[in-house]
């Protein structure tokens, strides 16, 4: 299936979870922040949710300081 | 014609210059700000200028004190701040630059919070000083502002903030300023407050450590109300430390980004 992140098209094996795409991605699920069809995604629902055909999600990955 | 003097609405003759206003109502000024620019030259006023009117190194009285605080601030910038409030957590190096500058602009109401307190290594970049090591941040921060503009009303909370009591602690707040050092805590902090209030922009930051070039740094709209600042990848890291001159460029693109956001403009 298709999706969209950060505004790049992307093929995802059918039946993956946003978990699966942050693995994917190579990115640590503890430190970003997810906007799945323009709403926040909770931490909690990472594994459980599929994607679906045509979702648009913005990623954000935070680095340390302050 | 009705004009602004020191914030107060007055009427005065329409061909009224500076200089006559000046010689009425406070010969002695030396410095006479029209629309918030310094005048060095006379000129006829017109309708609905604001004039500040300032003696140097005279102690102002308490009714005139905040006037003359906003007087540099373009004209109507002070009205939208003064009755805005914002949220800041953490006040380490980013909030604690961010609280300074909102202070400044005059904004009428701050909701601080962090748990920890000032210690010797905060200094290379946060805004306390030696003698308040070992004071809650909060505490030492609500001090210092209130030495910069004592019209902000600064609500200190020195706790740990948790998914369970952001959005009680930030209520009030029509933004909010992500200042954490913990990515882990960024992320948690993000996902927090845009889940409970996604009509209430967050301003974040992100990748600010070293010394990188300064205009890597940026403001960018990242989602929705979900404001981002930083060059999105340099960490604090061992080898890699935190400064001043880049913790401080990130906090004042949080703070213009705030300032934009209460005028209505778009951040990034």
């Amino acid at each position: 299936m298709s999706i969209v992140v950060n505004g790049v098209s992307r093929d995802l094996p059918d039946a993956s979870t946003v978990q699966d795409l942050l693995q994917q991605l190579d990115l640590d699920p503890r430190r970003v922040a997810v906007e799945l069809n323009r709403e926040i995604l909770p931490r909690h629902r990472f594994e459980e949710h599929f994607l679906r055909e045509g979702d648009s999600l913005e990623i954000v990955q935070f680095v340390g300081g302050g | 014609m009705r004009i602004f003097l020191n914030e107060q609405a007055i009427e005065i003759a329409p061909s009224t210059t500076l200089r006559q206003l000046q010689k009425r109502f406070k010969p002695l000024a030396d410095l006479v700000v029209l629309n918030g620019f310094p005048a060095a030259e006379d000129s006829s006023l017109t309708a609905d200028d604001q004039v500040v009117l300032i003696r140097r190194g005279e102690q102002p009285s308490a009714e005139e004190l905040e006037a003359l605080l906003v007087a540099r601030h373009t004209p109507g910038v002070h009205e939208v701040m003064k009755k805005s409030c914002v949220g800041i957590a953490g006040v380490g190096g980013l909030g604690s630059a961010v609280a300074v500058a909102l202070a400044r602009l005059g904004i009428g109401c701050l909701v601080v919070a962090d748990f920890d307190v000032v210690e010797p290594s905060n200094l290379n970049r946060q805004q306390y000083f030696v003698d308040q090591i070992g004071l809650d941040k909060v505490t030492a921060l609500r001090d210092n502002l209130a030495r910069i503009n004592p019209y902000v009303r600064v609500i200190p909370h020195a706790v740990r903030l948790a998914p369970g009591n952001i959005t009680d602690i930030f209520s009030e707040a029509q933004i909010l300023v992500e200042a954490f050092d913990d990515p882990e805590q960024k992320a948690m902090l993000t996902e927090t407050w845009l889940a409970a209030f996604p009509e209430r922009p967050l301003v974040a930051a992100s990748g600010l450590a070293g010394y990188a070039p300064s205009n890597h740094i940026t403001t960018r709209r990242a989602a929705g109300n979900f404001f981002l600042v930083g060059d999105g990848e340099t960490a604090a890291r061992r080898g890699e430390g935190l400064m001043a001159p880049r913790v401080g460029i990130a906090a004042h693109h949080q703070a213009n980004a705030v300032l934009r956001l209460l005028l209505g403009e778009t951040p990034g």
